[in-house]
């Protein structure tokens, strides 16, 4: 029996949806528009909604500080090179897993998932002396190792959970037909597969973007992401919301589009399947 | 059916995965525990040696350590709280026939896709600053006074922040479950003449049990880990008011160059976090046959 919803109570709770969306939205709505204010109106009492001079200025004074764009493309190496890194060491892994099972299988999965449970304050002192020694102290190669490191737990297990729906009866079909190894992996499995790895790959981009605890601690300034030089806006001097606002945009706006496309593997990646 | 061939190609594909996680677990957590034992501090390299258990003494009998005990104990249990509760209201909020669910959602999950010193950051300055944030904007309106929110509740407000950070995560995953039960059941109820509060209790909540659990114990795995929140905030003050566990570990490791205090510190927190992993492994563990 479906009982129909009265027009009156569905706008009832889509107002107090909305409102409540909008409240918890806001701070960052809050941030966008202050990029576009100058410093002075920014601090305005009481605060300008929109009725302010809009300006470029802040992205201007942002960009043309020198090393802005160095700390962007660090983030971007150190994103998209950890979850390469990570998906092509982990690729194997879980398909072996999904596909060849074995009695430990299981106790496998859990076990690389509990080295994610360390917490990462209680080996930072071994990782930064031994970067010391090793030369890797604020170096891009050795950030995209640890961000890989810290990642792979959560790679293996979502393309596990992926490539187990995969149906093992077609490689057999497939095997039947007179499919080689070869072809069979690349022509049948492969194209089944991509969905899957493209998920886990927007996912760890992600995680690994915001990743602030390895970016802030292991980098000066060669390896830096913005995650760190966002943070070096801690110390105030002088005015300076406007170009805070501006500098956060541009390193919230490429993740927060590339979160809306991933909702649904959010909860599969982040619940290791527990959820989905 | 698998032959031994695959069996062996199996272990190969598996065995640089398992190699460097071994790696990346074992030889951080042995040196941690290692210098847990030693004499060693960065600006005195010459002083080193085997003190037993002088490190962990020192570090649970420091001045802060209790108080950093308390303060995680807050900060895990407070953000737990809020975004448990608040995520729950707004899973059943947003599962409601409403115009525009999708952008509901967007707007919703967005904060947890902002990295940690943003967040913070525009908490700090341009909310709880008061002088010039919106609060102590909004206080004026109202003829009131404003509140210097991280001087004077630094935990509460550091607690304001992770919570909004991660109240969309419980949000999501609570709504992904509560779209999985099935509405026949409910209709049932309904048609039966249990009211609404007897549906939530006797329906939804069991079945939003495992989900809540799930969310409960991942969260505080990384609530036991905040550390940026707090050192682009607090620093851990004023005093040693938002002073949490893994800060103290932190301060003790980059601040103080106490490498044994530091150790000791973190084998501490490598306890805790275990306790805790422990019911987390249990609670997917049972998922995974399924």
């Amino acid at each position: 029996m479906a009982r129909a919803v009265t027009t009156q109570r569905k706008a009832l709770t889509t107002a107090a949806a909305w409102t409540v969306a909008l409240l918890i939205f806001f701070p960052i709505l809050w941030t966008i528009l202050t990029s576009f204010k100058s410093e002075t109106d920014a601090v305005m009492s009481p605060p300008l909604w929109l009725g302010f001079d809009w300006t470029l200025e802040n992205y201007q004074t942002v960009l043309e500080r020198a090393n802005y764009f160095k700390f962007f493309l660090n983030s971007v190496i150190i994103a998209v090179g950890s979850t390469a890194l990570g998906v092509l060491v982990a690729v194997p892994a879980a398909w072996s897993m999904a596909f060849v099972p074995g009695t430990r299988t299981k106790d496998l999965l859990m076990w690389m998932l509990s080295t994610k449970m360390m917490p990462s304050v209680a080996v930072l002192v071994p990782i930064y002396l031994i970067f010391i020694k090793l030369g890797l102290l604020d170096t891009r190669i050795g950030l995209v190792l640890v961000i890989m490191l810290i990642n792979l737990p959560i790679i293996v297990w979502m393309l596990y959970t992926y490539f187990k729906e995969i149906p093992g009866e077609i490689l057999e079909a497939a095997r039947m037909d007179g499919a080689t190894l070869r072809s069979e992996i690349l022509y049948v499995l492969l194209p089944m597969a991509v969905p899957g790895i493209a998920s886990t790959i927007l996912l760890n981009i992600i995680l690994a973007w915001n990743e602030a605890f390895w970016t802030i601690t292991l980098t000066t300034t060669n390896a830096a992401p913005l995650t760190k030089f966002i943070s070096s806006f801690s110390s105030p001097q002088g005015l300076f919301y406007a170009k805070l606002s501006a500098a956060s945009t541009m390193a919230i706006a490429p993740i927060l589009i590339m979160g809306w496309f991933s909702q649904k593997q959010l909860v599969r990646g982040l619940t290791f399947g527990a959820v989905k | 059916m698998s032959t031994q061939a695959s069996r062996s190609a199996a272990r190969a594909m598996l065995s640089p995965s398992v190699v460097l996680l071994l790696i990346w677990m074992i030889v951080p957590l042995v040196l941690t525990l290692w210098f847990s034992f030693q004499r060693y501090n960065l600006l005195y390299p010459d002083r080193t040696g085997f003190i037993g258990l002088f490190n962990y003494t020192s570090f649970v009998a420091s001045p802060a350590f209790l108080g950093a005990v308390l303060h995680t104990l807050v900060l895990v249990l407070g953000v737990l709280f809020i975004t448990v509760i608040g995520g729950i209201l707004l899973a059943l909020l947003i599962d409601q026939p409403i115009w525009g669910q999708g952008p509901v959602r967007i707007l919703v999950i967005a904060p947890f896709f902002i990295m940690p010193p943003v967040a913070a950051l525009v908490w700090k300055n341009m909310f709880m600053n008061p002088t010039n944030g919106l609060f102590a904007e909004l206080a004026k309106a109202l003829g009131l006074q404003p509140y210097d929110f991280l001087g004077d509740a630094p935990l509460l407000s550091i607690i304001v922040i992770v919570a909004w950070q991660w109240l969309p995560f419980a949000t999501l995953i609570l709504l992904t479950a509560l779209q999985s039960l099935s509405s026949e059941e409910l209709e049932a109820a309904e048609m039966d003449g249990a009211p609404a509060i007897k549906r939530f209790w006797f329906i939804m909540l069991p079945h939003l049990a495992r989900a809540i659990t799930v969310v409960v114990l991942i969260q505080t795995i990384f609530l036991l880990g905040v550390l940026v929140e707090i050192l682009v905030t607090t620093n851990g003050g004023p005093g040693s008011a938002s002073t949490t566990l893994t800060f103290l570990v932190y301060s003790k490791s980059i601040l103080s160059s106490d490498v044994g205090a530091a150790a000791a510190g973190g084998v501490v927190a490598v306890v805790l976090a275990n306790i805790v992993a422990i019911f987390l492994m249990r609670a997917i563990g049972k998922n995974l046959d399924a």
